[in-house]
């Protein structure tokens, strides 16, 4: 995964690569006389410890994936009868597609909330900045585990939200936001917006102080007003950045779990059921092992899938 | 930087190959997971004389974690432990969801406990009979006549066939500790504002529903959001409609029975009125089970349905005023129907290095003096109940119930126990028939599948 790396400097080449400078014959010989695999040789350690914690887990996981096991006898190996039922199970397309709903609300509308929140803090000179910008944060800080518990309280049938809507006279908007078929999973999703919208705006904050000042006074100067600049300079000056929390709250909506496990359990019915609760359910609930192994490696691929795109088009846009 | 895609190719490919090269073997292969299907008895002679077996360590994992259960759980360790001197117990204990999820590894691993707490679902004691991870306990119940001092309604739940197909008969593969029964909390003083008296028949209890959402109260309140609390409403009412015999095979999962029955469809109809009418409290799909026992004992509405699990802590917060009953009959004076059974049962591991230790110690934590201990640490002794009932009170009420249920009526297994999936199904299922998602018939249907193609798989 690419970092949010600066943009190149000028006249670089198209793929991101700086030129180097040109090197001293005696290095290039040196290469030539078998030094070649020096550099992996320094990459091993590092590899080795990669291999074992993740590469190896996630080989067993495919492997597991082909087999139909319980958990507890010798397993029987069935190839991709598990992938099969992963695509033709309606309730595992349900579950990605409350997934990908979660996307919405994990990434796209933090992004549009943040980019707006973060020109505000960066372009205004409010004191209290520093105060502002935590407080922003801290939902990013909290476990997901203790957030899904709190707002489970919020959103009781008599609990805060609910309350507050009565207190203003709102009665007739008052909702079973956990219990009610159409509205739990934008309910849900809205926890991971709160959650979302301060890693993304300190992400582009980062970014927009970054801008040169020159680039407002020239823009002002020929007569663009604050959305004009906003959507002609502040945006595209920071695509890196929206690359980078693009990313990162994708893979939080792909995987979210200790969400829907401490607010609904997938409920009401299998409204907000999730792919890595389905992994869960399957591995530890119903003992079907091989089928959430499958499930499991479906959303990895999908994760990575939707990442390598997401990368692509901030690359090719650059 | 940006590798050539080559290279790139290259790495990913090596990548892909060390992972599949590290990861070679057959899952299930390894240590605990090679045991024969068939369960094997021990071999030999059951020795019962635990002082004669030398030094010994035995391992327990249980679930015993709240207040009065953890409290019976050291005290009898501590009592086997005094009188077998030469015995030391290494007690393990988690909440039931982790031990749920931890049980099943360490099973096949090679660290398994020798005594452990197991739920006798067919999720979790099915699959462990049927993978021959635990061992039959006949020779035991032989040997100390368990058969004798448990009634067969109670070794019922825990008894499957050697291959963990057929549930609710055959050998015995755990010993529970607790009985547990479902009924009707209610507040005395509500009901005598109310003008109303505990209903002694299933029609005077529908009627009174409506009385009391005539008078402005909330009749039955329930938290539903995780799904699993409406289960325990339904069973009383299906009890009142449908056969025992025929809940008992739904609920064992066993050959032979249907959702799709009228009468089943008439306990569905039921109580989907009853949410049509508004008799439960508001939102309660998205209201949490706890927050609404609690909301009951603060004197929101006026009958919780609920299991005996909670009445330690609903007295605590109530004292005098509440009272608890046995769903009442459909015919004045018949036996009284309704879901409930057993705690979770201790069972012993393939894997226990010494097999007629763990018996003994099931023996002595299930015995007479133990269901004593039992009883003065709050929990519901599930044999010799009514020896041990309280003077008065709510515990007293709960003793009664489940005493009269299991003697003179029926006690239904949880009807989650019918199939590894059936838990979500019916959960899912039920809250949609509460909610007007789907009508009796639908949920008949869907609830019907699950079971048929379960016993189809058995077949």
């Amino acid at each position: 995964m690419r970092g949010g790396v600066a943009s190149p400097a000028p006249g670089s080449s198209p793929t991101g690569i700086a030129p180097s400078a040109p090197r001293s014959r005696t290095a290039r010989s040196r290469r030539r006389r078998g030094g070649g695999w020096a550099p992996y040789g320094f990459l091993l350690p590092g590899f080795v410890v990669y291999a074992v914690f993740l590469l190896y887990p996630l080989g067993r996981a495919v492997q597991i994936s082909l087999y139909d096991w319980d958990g507890l006898s010798l397993a029987t190996f069935v190839g991709l009868a598990n992938y099969a039922d992963v695509v033709t199970d309606p309730a595992l397309r349900d579950a990605f597609a409350h997934a990908l709903v979660l996307i919405f609300f994990f990434s796209v509308l933090p992004l549009g909330i943040g980019l707006v929140l973060a020109a505000l803090l960066t372009r205004a000179r409010v004191r209290g900045m520093a105060f502002f910008r935590t407080v922003v944060f801290l939902p990013q800080v909290i476990a997901m585990v203790v957030v899904a518990v709190a707002w489970r309280q919020i959103y009781a049938p008599d609990g805060q939200l609910n309350t507050a809507l009565r207190a203003v006279g709102l009665d007739a908007l008052t909702r079973t936001w956990l219990g009610d078929y159409t509205l739990t999973l934008p309910a849900v999703g809205f926890i991971g917006t709160w959650v979302s919208t301060g890693l993304v705006t300190v992400l582009l904050m980062a970014g927009m102080a970054r801008i040169p000042g020159e680039l407002y006074e020239a823009a002002t100067l020929d007569g663009a007003g604050p959305v004009r600049t906003f959507l002609s300079i502040t945006v595209p000056s920071v695509r890196a950045e929206v690359v980078v929390a693009l990313t990162l709250t994708i893979i939080a909506a792909l995987k979210t779990f200790d969400l829907i496990y401490v607010t609904t359990s997938g409920g009401p019915g299998t409204s907000t059921t999730v792919p890595s609760y389905e992994v869960y359910r399957r591995a530890f609930e119903l003992g079907e092992v091989g089928s959430a192994a499958a499930v499991a490696v479906v959303l990895t691929a999908l994760i990575f899938l939707i990442n390598v795109g997401v990368n692509r088009i901030g690359e090719r846009e650059r | 930087m940006n590798p050539s895609p080559r290279r790139t190719r290259i790495a990913a490919g090596t990548i892909a190959i060390a992972a599949l090269a590290l990861a070679a073997c057959t899952p299930g292969s390894g240590d605990g997971g090679e045991t024969d299907d068939a369960t094997s008895a021990p071999s030999g002679e059951v020795s019962t004389d635990v002082a004669a077996m030398g030094e010994q360590t035995l391992v327990v994992w249980d679930q015993e974690v709240r207040g009065g259960q953890a409290e019976q759980m050291e005290r009898l360790n501590e009592a086997f432990e005094a009188e077998y001197e030469n015995v030391s117990i290494d007690r393990v204990t988690q909440s039931n969801d982790d031990l749920t999820a931890t049980l099943r590894l360490a099973l096949t691993g090679d660290d398994a406990p020798d005594v452990t707490q197991a739920n006798n679902s067919r999720s979790q004691m099915g699959q462990f009979v049927s993978a021959g991870q635990i061992i039959s306990l006949d020779p035991y119940a032989e040997a100390y006549g368990w058969a004798d001092r448990f009634s067969e309604s109670v070794l019922q739940n825990t008894s499957y066939s050697a291959d963990g197909v057929t549930f609710g008969e055959g050998e015995l593969f755990g010993l529970p500790q607790v009985g547990e029964v479902v009924g009707v909390y209610y507040s005395k003083a509500k009901l005598d504002e109310l003008g109303l008296e505990v209903p002694q028949t299933w029609a005077d209890f529908e009627e009174q529903l409506g009385t009391i959402a005539e008078a402005g109260e909330t009749p039955l309140v329930l938290g539903n959001l995780d799904q699993w609390p409406a289960l325990h409403v339904f069973g009383p009412v299906q009890g009142a409609f449908v056969d025992p015999e025929e809940v008992r095979a739904l609920g064992f999962g066993n050959a032979g029975a249907s959702w799709t029955t009228e009468e089943n469809l008439e306990a569905a109809t039921t109580i989907a009125d009853w949410a049509e009418a508004g008799y439960f409290n508001e939102g309660f799909n998205g209201a949490d089970y706890d927050a609404v026992w609690q909301s009951f004992t603060e004197g929101t509405g006026v009958y919780l349905i609920g299991g005996s699990w909670l009445a330690a802590d609903i007295e605590a917060a109530m004292g005098e005023d509440v009272g608890f009953f046995a769903p009442p009959p459909v015919e004045e004076g018949a036996g009284r129907v309704t879901t409930g059974g057993i705690g979770i049962p201790f069972a012993i591991t393939s894997q226990a290095e010494n097999p007629d230790l763990a018996a003994a110690y099931i023996d002595f934590i299930t015995s007479e003096e133990a269901m004593a201990i039992l009883a003065e640490t709050g929990n519901m002794p599930v044999v010799e109940t009514a020896d041990h009932m309280p003077e008065a009170g709510l515990q007293a009420d709960i003793y009664g119930a489940y005493a009269d249920v299991t003697e003179n009526g029926a006690l239904l297994p949880y009807l989650d126990w019918a199939t590894p999936t059936m838990g979500d199904t019916l959960g899912q299922a039920l809250q949609g028939l509460l909610d007007g998602q789907i009508d009796a018939q639908q949920f008949a249907d869907t609830v019907e599948t699950d079971y048929a193609e379960f016993v189809a798989a058995n077949e």
